[in-house]
């Protein structure tokens, strides 16, 4: 019982250890951020006094790396939902030291990627029209509906079952922290104290939340395709977009979320807790989604490949031979099957490995991103020569300032709130005290559509 | 998981510090209370912030029967040689860029070189196709392009936020965007803005082809129809079976029967208002395999105080 105590004591210091110290590198960080960010922002100042003209944007190709970047930062706020709620469901034990940071990701990022989409309006003061004069017709306000319910759902996914461990601050941080940081802590746990009574409600919300949180997040990723796939456009006038975009968002969420995992375990000290069965087991799920990617893929591209007909030629010839081939070609070796076979090689298959495989996934994905965007709007629709997309540095700064701004607000979340659910931590490690049965996923089971690949 | 429904008693807790059940089920019923009224929000706002969005400058044009008339085009590519016999740029082309003030490098009426399935080229004049099944309109977040009786889809500039899913929605890619601050003349600042005319001009909005539709009602003629040196483009009202091409007067449901009209993509059902009468300006000469046409020029900006800066 006394190793017991010792481990919860180590835990809990482990947790609450970044919100105690704060190094210099974490201020040449933040400094490093906040410059990116202020860069963004210039950008952004230029493009609200003389308009979209200063992007590479024309009447031809209308969107561009804005929405490609919406897309992207949509995508990976599913990190939070599959790992909390599917594992939550499914009750995967080892879920637990992880799951708070796929939250973090899926709030900040469903924050950002929606800044995205006013930063592309060519008039961002009318946005409040959408309100005024919203037409349920309209895919975009199917997004507007969509993404804000998502964003609520994931806050509140987030707040619940961090109620316990804000209780555990707030009882274990006085004359640690400033004042300002207890005050939060002591508003934000309103009242824990970890009865029973609160205990069976906080569990039977979870519990009612981690069920509804799926199909909102499915529906959000759908949704977004189908800004998209409601136009008469042939690249994008296709019945597998909404699963195809929900399998790429699960795909990217795990890619963003295991390197997350990997900063965080490294800075923080949380190898105890994050062990490399954490990253091989998600790698084995980073395997399998991207087993579905090629399968969605093949589906898509056969059927188009083999009869070749209208405009459906012109769009597969640039994907595959023409002026995208290039990174096309990386998104599918380096972005789908390269990570499998470093995930299922014996001698990869560890945190180097799946981190590798991660950084390849995350970046493929959004290189996808950006052919369904850009590519899709290339092919002509009437008799003249395809039109050319160049980004200019307005775009790319305010791309930049974009992800800082998403990995400045995840720098700020992990100085305040515990990166680790220390309850659900400590209840599993009592679990497996108790009965240490199998594991509930197992790692062949995850594994198996990727032989398939 | 604790089993909800076994609990008949009230529970409190001496230590539990937070709401009880039956506190917390008050407060999450005031709480829906509050969240209800969304779904008609929307509605509610419209009536007191918004204004009624700019539909016409007046009634709509009627025709004798006193039903309202139904404007539509038709262009006979039989008599459409992109302007090579005159040595200009496509007249029709041009005549809309002065009459409407149309930046560069919009051409709302646009004459594309499409090939011939047994060799040769034809020109076609490609205007906004006024879809009765309008794809732009269905995807709009604002209603800020519509139909109007008339048959016509028009934009409304003043409401329009900018986020540019009608022109990925449009399958004929007749719609333009403002991404700079566009060009204004005088004497287009001087006219009070409506859809139907499009002027002033507004920044980050979209634009395209209006179908002329307050000149149709003064008993003018579009621009572009005016222009035509070959008399290629008829502009009409379906509702009284008329159209004109400036020359002659015709029945316009027979014009369409006896020449085989056609719409542009009637495969994709958007019902266009715009026909077509096959041809590559064979009747006033024009042979095939004579490609290429003068570009388009808008002569007008060189006008405009200040418009050598403006970025294209």
């Amino acid at each position: 019982m006394e190793a017991v105590a010792d481990w919860r004591e180590r835990l809990e210091q482990t947790v609450l250890a970044p919100v105690i110290d704060t190094s210099r590198w974490y201020y040449l960080w933040v400094a490093f951020l906040l410059a990116v960010l202020g860069w963004g922002l210039y950008a952004y100042s230029v493009q609200l006094r003389d308009g979209l003209i200063v992007t590479g944007m024309r009447d031809r190709i209308s969107w561009g790396l804005y929405i490609t970047t919406f897309v992207f930062f949509i995508g990976i706020s599913h990190a939070g939902t599959l790992i909390s709620a599917i594992l939550r469901v499914s009750q995967a034990g080892w879920r637990t030291p992880v799951t708070r940071m796929a939250e973090f990701i899926t709030a900040v990022s469903l924050a950002v990627g929606a800044m995205f989409v006013i930063i592309d309006l060519g008039r961002p003061d009318r946005l409040l029209n959408v309100i005024i004069y919203g037409r349920w017709q309209s895919p975009i306000v199917w997004d507007v509906v969509a993404i804000t319910t998502y964003l609520t759902a994931s806050l509140m996914y987030l707040f619940l079952p961090m109620i316990p461990d804000l209780a555990l601050f707030r009882d274990r941080l006085p004359g640690k922290v400033p004042r300002w940081k207890l005050w939060i802590y002591r508003i934000l746990s309103v009242g824990w104290v970890g009865s029973n009574a609160q205990r069976r409600s906080l569990a039977s919300a979870i519990g009612l939340l981690m069920i509804l949180i799926i199909p909102i997040a499915v529906s959000v990723h759908t949704v977004v395709s189908w800004i998209f796939a409601m136009t008469l456009r042939e690249p994008w006038n296709s019945t597998i977009f909404g699963a195809f975009f929900v399998a790429g968002a699960i795909f990217s969420g795990i890619a963003v979320l295991i390197l997350l995992m990997a900063v965080l375990r490294k800075i923080y000290h949380l190898e105890e807790y994050i062990t490399e069965k954490h990253f091989v087991y998600l790698g084995y799920l980073l395997a399998a989604m991207a087993a579905i990617m090629i399968y969605a893929n093949l589906s898509e591209f056969i059927t188009v490949g083999y009869k070749l007909e209208g405009e459906g030629e012109f769009h597969f010839r640039q994907l595959f031979l023409g002026q995208f081939a290039g990174f096309y070609w990386y998104y599918f070796v380096g972005g789908l099957v390269l990570p499998i076979v470093l995930v299922l090689l014996p001698w990869t298959r560890n945190i180097r490995g799946v981190v590798v495989a991660s950084i390849l996934v995350a970046v493929a994905m959004w290189v996808e991103r950006f052919f369904i965007v850009v590519a899709g709007l290339r092919v002509p629709l009437m008799p003249y020569e395809p039109a050319s997309y160049t980004p200019t540095w307005v775009e790319w700064s305010v791309m930049s300032g974009g992800f800082a701004l998403f990995a400045l607000l995840i720098t700020l979340f992990v100085k305040v709130f515990p990166i680790i659910s220390v309850w659900e931590v400590v209840e599993d490690h009592e679990n497996a005290e108790i009965s240490p049965g199998p594991e509930r996923l197992a790692p062949e089971e995850a594994a198996a559509p990727a032989g398939g690949g | 998981m604790s089993e909800i429904g076994q609990e008949s008693t009230e529970e409190r807790h001496p230590d539990a510090s937070g709401l009880n059940r039956r506190q917390f089920l008050k407060y999450l019923g005031f709480g829906a209370m509050g969240v209800a009224p969304l779904p008609i929000l929307p509605s509610i706002l419209s009536k007191t912030v918004g204004q009624d969005v700019v539909r016409s400058d007046g009634a709509p044009a009627e025709a004798p029967n006193g039903r309202v008339r139904q404007w539509t085009m038709v262009i006979d590519l039989r008599y459409c040689d992109g302007c090579q016999s005159q040595g200009t740029p496509p007249q029709c082309t041009r005549a809309c860029i002065e009459g409407r003030f149309v930046p560069e490098p919009q051409e709302w009426i646009q004459i594309y070189e499409g090939e011939l399935p047994g060799g040769g080229t034809q020109f076609m004049p490609t205007p906004c196709m006024h879809c009765q099944n309008a794809p732009c309109v269905n995807v709009c977040p604002v209603a800020a392009t519509f139909h109007t009786p008339e048959g016509t889809v028009l934009i409304d500039q003043d409401r329009c936020i900018g986020c540019r899913i009608c022109m990925a929605a449009c399958p004929y890619d007749r719609r333009f965007f403002n991404w700079g601050t566009p060009p204004v003349p005088p004497e287009s600042r001087l006219a009070d803005y409506s859809p139907e005319h499009q002027s002033p001009m507004r920044k980050g909005t979209v634009v395209k082809c209006d179908f002329c539709p307050e000149m149709a009602r003064a008993g003018t003629l579009p621009f572009c129809v005016q222009a035509c040196p070959n008399n290629a483009i008829y502009y009409g009202d379906l509702e009284e079976d008329i159209a004109t091409n400036g020359d002659a007067i015709v029945s316009a449901s027979q014009l369409l029967s006896q020449n085989q009209a056609y719409r542009l993509k009637e495969d994709l059902k958007t019902k266009p208002r715009v026909y077509y009468i096959a041809g590559h300006g064979e009747a006033v000469g024009r042979d095939a395999f004579t490609e290429g046409r003068e570009p388009t020029e808008w002569p007008w900006i060189e006008r405009v105080k200040g418009a050598r800066e403006w970025k294209r």
